[in-house]
């Protein structure tokens, strides 16, 4: 062989390595897609901290290579660099950490001072198994259905831990799915809190929860999380992180173990578990026929969830006694979106009525939310898995 | 003697849960299967046919069994130790190791230095690494004939059966006794809850109690707090509880003293006589080296001339 054919086959043998060469159509539909979610976040500013890394990642999970050659460099090779970040979400230890993060970062208050607030958290997980029963029909199994419905309850770390057990092929499009919709909150909720409430009912003002001690914002999250894991043990990953995150937070002696925990380490994570869920939405896995039916189920599963927080409050109003009606517009906020939810009924408050804040309020449901998705999912777990 | 007495309350709590936690680990060895009359089934390393025991993991995390006690002699319950220094005696989490009782312990970790006796029952016990704990025991049928074997119905759980090797009667030396393609779960709900509905019941009722339970637990927590605080109040101002009036009594909503304090304020520009006096001084931070930036930076090298 010559030196100008060993340098010849050597640059074809390089050709064939590089993305060019190795490039599908999906790869560009998913390139796309990894663009507009970027755009997304920077132009519009739809939840900028998860769209980003999400949206980096679809780039970065999207680049063709050539699969064969053994470079251990794909998301789903054993042993790459991305395999190990990846573990986090396959193996479904990111999630609890963030929940970790969220409790450090939560302020229980408004729940405890008002607990009936708490139902309507619990009545938003119905758009959960709205999805299901939809999922089921369309001819999904029960664990494929659950791990879909679970979009219902707008909380990325719940959808990504609950689908990495009850169907981790589902992962990708089931994350990228809930991100997506809870980026989309402030468009999909404010129509139909306005078609579901009159105007009387949006002018109802709340009266201002009372302070609540320090002693109790202790006790919240030793008692929540033993009530809840008791009844439902299978979600004692959330469950039981988010309280510990409460719990630093409010017990005062641990406040660098809170700051830690709602910042740097919920930073970390959000960057891994945003990049690494992006990264595993490779074309080949992700552009299927279930992928579409997933982001219909998701869609719809918010709006149930969103309707049905919304139209429980108004039942709710029914046994209420007239000087301790709950404005309809915070029943939106039982989905766990925390705080844009809550934002969203506030400025929706403020749109009639510019002296009525609702943010406080809504938070009651807001954080309530999350504690009954993470029920929601350890029941779906204790039930499929 | 509060500091020592809680010290002594946590040295009781811990010693009662030691044996909770030892039951938790080697607690889940279950005796799984065993064959008596081995002609055709399961062969050692040496191609040889002998009985055999398979132990199972019913843990959900790998469990050590080195060092634990296998016998067949009720009076003798040391009679088998299971050798250190194997990875093998490491079970994978609900996985089988397979011992042969062939009376050969040279052979290797899994060959015990007894043998099951056929036409009469067997007796064999696993016994924790101290002797004297019984993890387990069961007592093989002399009536198993030749190839059979005496298992569990389900891994580490049910009752026993006889295995003939049949086609739904499978003799599984070292793998699962209950071969599952399916989970059963899944397979039950699409069965019977094709749309769903019941699913949506249950779990729904069972989000409403969790969060009913929470909401009513921080109700009564909530009342409770709020009449100590009362107390309190009442006991700092030096009031008798029966004395005062309900509108005293009522709660004080932080928007409602705030309105007070301010219209007291603003038109008759006094302040009212507290037992408490809140009082805003700025603080003067005492210096100290630690927070001092002249030693958190690196000094600028001096070049020094003449040297």
């Amino acid at each position: 062989m010559s030196f100008g054919d060993f340098i010849y086959n050597n640059l074809v043998q390089f050709w064939e390595l590089t993305g060019f060469a190795n490039a599908q159509f999906g790869n560009f539909v998913m390139l796309a897609v990894g663009l507009f979610f970027i755009w997304l976040a920077i132009k519009k500013n739809f939840e900028p901290m998860l769209l980003v890394p999400i949206g980096f990642g679809i780039l970065i999970g999207n680049i063709p290579f050539n699969a064969e050659a053994g470079l251990e460099i794909g998301i789903y090779e054993e042993g790459s660099v991305l395999n190990i970040l990846y573990n986090g979400v396959a193996a479904g230890w990111y999630p609890p950490l963030i929940f970790l993060g969220i409790g450090a970062m939560t302020d229980f208050s408004a729940l405890i001072a008002n607990p009936k607030l708490m139902l309507i958290g619990a009545a938003a997980q119905f758009g959960i198994f709205g999805a299901y029963m939809v999922a089921l029909a369309i001819g999904f199994s029960p664990d494929q259905a659950g791990a879909i419905a679970i979009i219902g309850g707008a909380d990325g770390p719940t959808a990504i831990f609950l689908s990495s057990k009850l169907a981790p092929n589902l992962m990708g499009a089931i994350a990228v799915s809930a991100y997506s919709y809870m980026a989309l909150v402030p468009v999909i909720q404010p129509p139909l809190m306005r078609l579901f409430t009159t105007k009387k009912e949006r002018l109802i003002k709340m009266k201002p929860a009372r302070a609540v001690s320090q002693n109790e914002k202790i006790i919240f999250p030793i008692v929540g999380m033993l009530l809840t894991c008791f009844v439902v043990p299978s979600g004692i990953p959330l469950l039981g992180m988010l309280f510990f995150g409460n719990l630093l937070r409010e017990c005062g002696v641990t406040s660098r173990l809170a700051k830690t925990a709602s910042n740097a380490l919920t930073d970390i994570v959000t960057i891994l578990l945003g990049m690494t869920v992006g990264a595993s939405t490779q074309a080949s896995q992700f552009l299927t026929p279930q992928t579409i039916f997933i982001f219909f189920l998701g869609f719809m599963a918010f709006i149930i969830a969103s309707s049905s927080g919304v139209l429980f409050v108004k039942l709710f109003n029914l046994v209420l006694p007239k000087d301790k009606k709950i404005n309809p517009l915070i029943g939106n906020a039982g989905v766990s979106a925390v705080p844009m939810s809550a934002r969203i009924s506030n400025n929706l408050g403020l749109e009639y009525d510019p002296s009525n804040y609702l943010l406080m309020h809504a938070m009651g449901p807001n954080v309530a939310g999350v504690i009954g998705s993470a029920v929601a999912a350890g029941v779906l777990l204790g039930f499929l898995a | 003697m509060k500091k020592t007495i809680t010290l002594i309350a946590i040295a009781l709590m811990m010693l009662a849960a030691a044996p909770g936690l030892s039951a938790q680990s080697r607690g889940a060895l279950r005796i799984n299967e065993v064959m008596v009359v081995n002609d055709s089934s399961l062969v050692d390393e040496y191609g040889r046919a002998h009985a055999w025991i398979e132990l199972f993991n019913a843990n959900y995390a790998p469990l050590e069994i080195s060092s634990v006690f296998l016998t067949n002699d009720s009076t003798n319950k040391r009679k088998y130790p299971v050798p250190l220094g194997d990875v093998n005696t490491d079970i994978p989490k609900r996985q089988h190791v397979v011992f042969f009782a062939d009376g050969e312990p040279n052979r290797g970790t899994f060959h015990t230095n007894f043998t099951l006796v056929p036409g009469q029952d067997n007796w064999i016990g696993v016994y924790d690494a101290d002797g004297l704990t019984l993890i387990d025991e069961v007592t093989v049928p002399a009536s198993l004939l030749p190839n059979q074997s005496w298992a569990r119905t389900e891994d580490g759980a049910g009752e026993w059966a006889v295995r003939t090797g049949g086609q739904n009667d499978y003799i599984t030396p070292s793998s699962a006794n209950v071969i599952k393609d399916t989970n059963r779960k899944i397979e039950e709900f699409a069965k019977r809850d094709e749309n769903g509905f019941g699913m949506t019941l249950m779990a729904m009722c069972i989000v409403f109690s969790a969060l009913l339970l929470l909401c009513l637990c921080f109700y009564g927590i909530g009342k409770i707090g709020a009449a100590i605080s009362k107390v309190r109040k009442f006991r700092a101002h030096g009031v008798e509880r029966d004395t005062v009036p309900d509108e005293l009594s009522a709660h004080d909503s932080g928007e409602e003293i705030a309105a007070i304090v301010m219209a007291l304020h603003e038109h008759l520009n006094t302040h009212d006589a507290e037992s408490t006096v809140l009082t805003i001084n700025k603080v003067k931070r005492a210096y100290s080296p630690w927070s001092s930036k002249i030693y958190s930076l690196r000094e600028v090298p001096e070049h020094r001339r003449g040297k």
